[in-house]
């Protein structure tokens, strides 16, 4: 445990980055899951087509071939990215790329009536979407985007390997130093797990919160979520 | 030198191929681990026995809840100091199909619970026996909803395998930076992974959505 104890303060600095990582990847990955998501259900063809190519491509390759690619191929293109940027990128374009999925299934699972209901009230499609789809769609969204999170989370771990010094980044200099590889690694992986039980708690209170109904909170987990939601 | 050199992109394909080919061999191996542990797991867990069930949870809970990378360097740098030496490639293999364990244990068990409970009274009410309740009722109809969902999981262990290239293990991530670093040249060896790596998962995963249209029941 010494090797733990006499590194603390550095492991403590790696968690805050891996924060960061993950708050600013999380930021990303709404706005990129939104903006895929929404454009994914537009009527017009050239923003469908466009949603759907970037879709599939980011969920296509892979997170680490992507944050490789911005970090080391990148560069050659005349574009260089702080390890930080390239790490944040190709995480909350990945993540978010399944995360559109999530919107866009979300959104089209609406009664039909709603819309119906909408457009004969006179409502123009934007209008529409903002005020009757999407309030009444958050909710059944907030199971996926926390298991999106909780994704998000883990893949930080993987900025390490691109330069920054996260939680893993840290624990894996430290090894090289003292060899107390077992103490850093089982402390960082606790860190890790607790991290992801409190988004899977912050997940469940917002779930519980923003609940339309009783009914739709008993129905939110089971194998639809499995074969509908974060997977490839 | 020009930004992108199709000679070297051509000549470096071999290669590659080569680490394509060790990441295929780790996908299936991972694959084949997954299913078997999680249908233990599930199982286990089924069961509910006092705490060797709860130790099922934890497990599936623990693995789904830590990082992939952190899981491979510590079957990789912490098990020789016990004296268990493995290669990097049947560790990364073990540790992929580990990880996946937890997620393949979750979706036997939801393809078990989503089975209407009439199933099971019913077999019960024509007094069944356990087992053939289980092998002619559950399982048969189990099975079905659960093809697709394992499908997505196999293309993710797929594109997964790539982390396992931080420990040192040449698969095609691996080799192109290997590459990356002998030439100085990333562009193309990055650029050409990434598009090996779509080249087979898109077309799996519009498989599986097809699959996902014909297998999954609306009930």
């Amino acid at each position: 445990m010494n090797a733990v104890i006499e590194f603390g303060p550095l492991l403590l600095q790696g968690l805050w980055v891996t924060i960061l990582v993950t708050v600013l990847g999380a930021l990303l990955t709404i706005v990129v899951a939104f903006a895929a998501g929404l454009s994914g259900l537009s009527k017009h063809w050239w923003l469908r087509v466009p949603s759907s190519i970037f879709v599939e491509f980011f969920r296509g390759s892979g997170l680490l071939v992507q944050m490789f690619w911005f970090f080391y191929a990148l560069p050659f293109l005349g574009i260089q990215l702080t390890p930080l940027m390239a790490g944040v990128l190709a995480l909350g374009l990945n993540e978010g790329a399944y995360a559109a999925e999530v919107v866009r299934g979300t959104i089209r699972s609406r009664p039909k009536g709603q819309t119906e209901a909408a457009i004969a009230l006179g409502m123009s499609p934007s209008l529409r979407m903002r005020r009757i789809l999407l309030p009444q769609s958050f909710p059944s969204m907030l199971p996926a985007f926390g298991n999106v999170m909780v994704d998000l989370l883990k893949n930080t771990s993987l900025v390490s390997l691109v330069t920054v010094s996260d939680l893993t980044w840290r624990a894996f200099t430290a090894r090289t130093v003292t060899g107390a590889t077992l103490e850093l690694f089982l402390t960082i992986l606790v860190l890790y797990y607790l991290l992801s039980l409190l988004l899977g708690w912050l997940t469940r209170w917002l779930e519980k919160k923003y609940a339309l109904d009783r009914k739709s909170l008993a129905k939110a987990r089971p194998l639809k979520n499995l074969v509908g939601g974060v997977s490839a | 030198m020009s930004i992108w050199d199709s000679e070297f992109a051509i000549s470096i394909i071999p290669v590659l191929l080569h680490g394509f080919w060790i990441t295929i061999q780790i996908t299936f191996w991972s694959f084949l681990i997954s299913l078997a542990v999680g249908l233990v797991v599930s199982v286990i867990r089924f069961l509910k026995i006092p705490i060797v069930s709860r130790l099922g949870d934890f497990y599936v809970s623990f693995i789904r809840g830590t990082p992939l990378l952190v899981q491979a360097y510590i079957a990789y740098f912490v098990l020789p100091s016990f004296g268990l030496v493995y290669d990097a490639l049947p560790t990364g293999i073990v540790v992929l199909g580990l990880n996946y364990s937890a997620y393949t244990a979750e979706v036997y068990r939801a393809g078990i619970e989503q089975l209407p409970k009439g199933q099971w009274e019913a077999s019960r009410a024509l007094s069944l026996p356990p087992a053939r309740t289980w092998f002619r009722i559950v399982v048969p109809q189990a099975v079905r909803p659960i093809i697709p969902v394992l499908g997505n999981y196999l293309i993710m262990m797929f594109k997964d395998s790539a982390i396992l290239s931080s420990i040192t293990i040449l698969e095609l991530l691996g080799t192109a930076l290997q590459i990356g670093s002998n030439y100085y040249r990333y562009l193309e060896p990055i650029t050409i992974i990434g598009l090996m790596y779509l080249a087979i998962s898109f077309p799996c995963s519009l498989l599986i959505r097809r699959l996902e249209r014909r297998f999954v029941p609306t009930h």
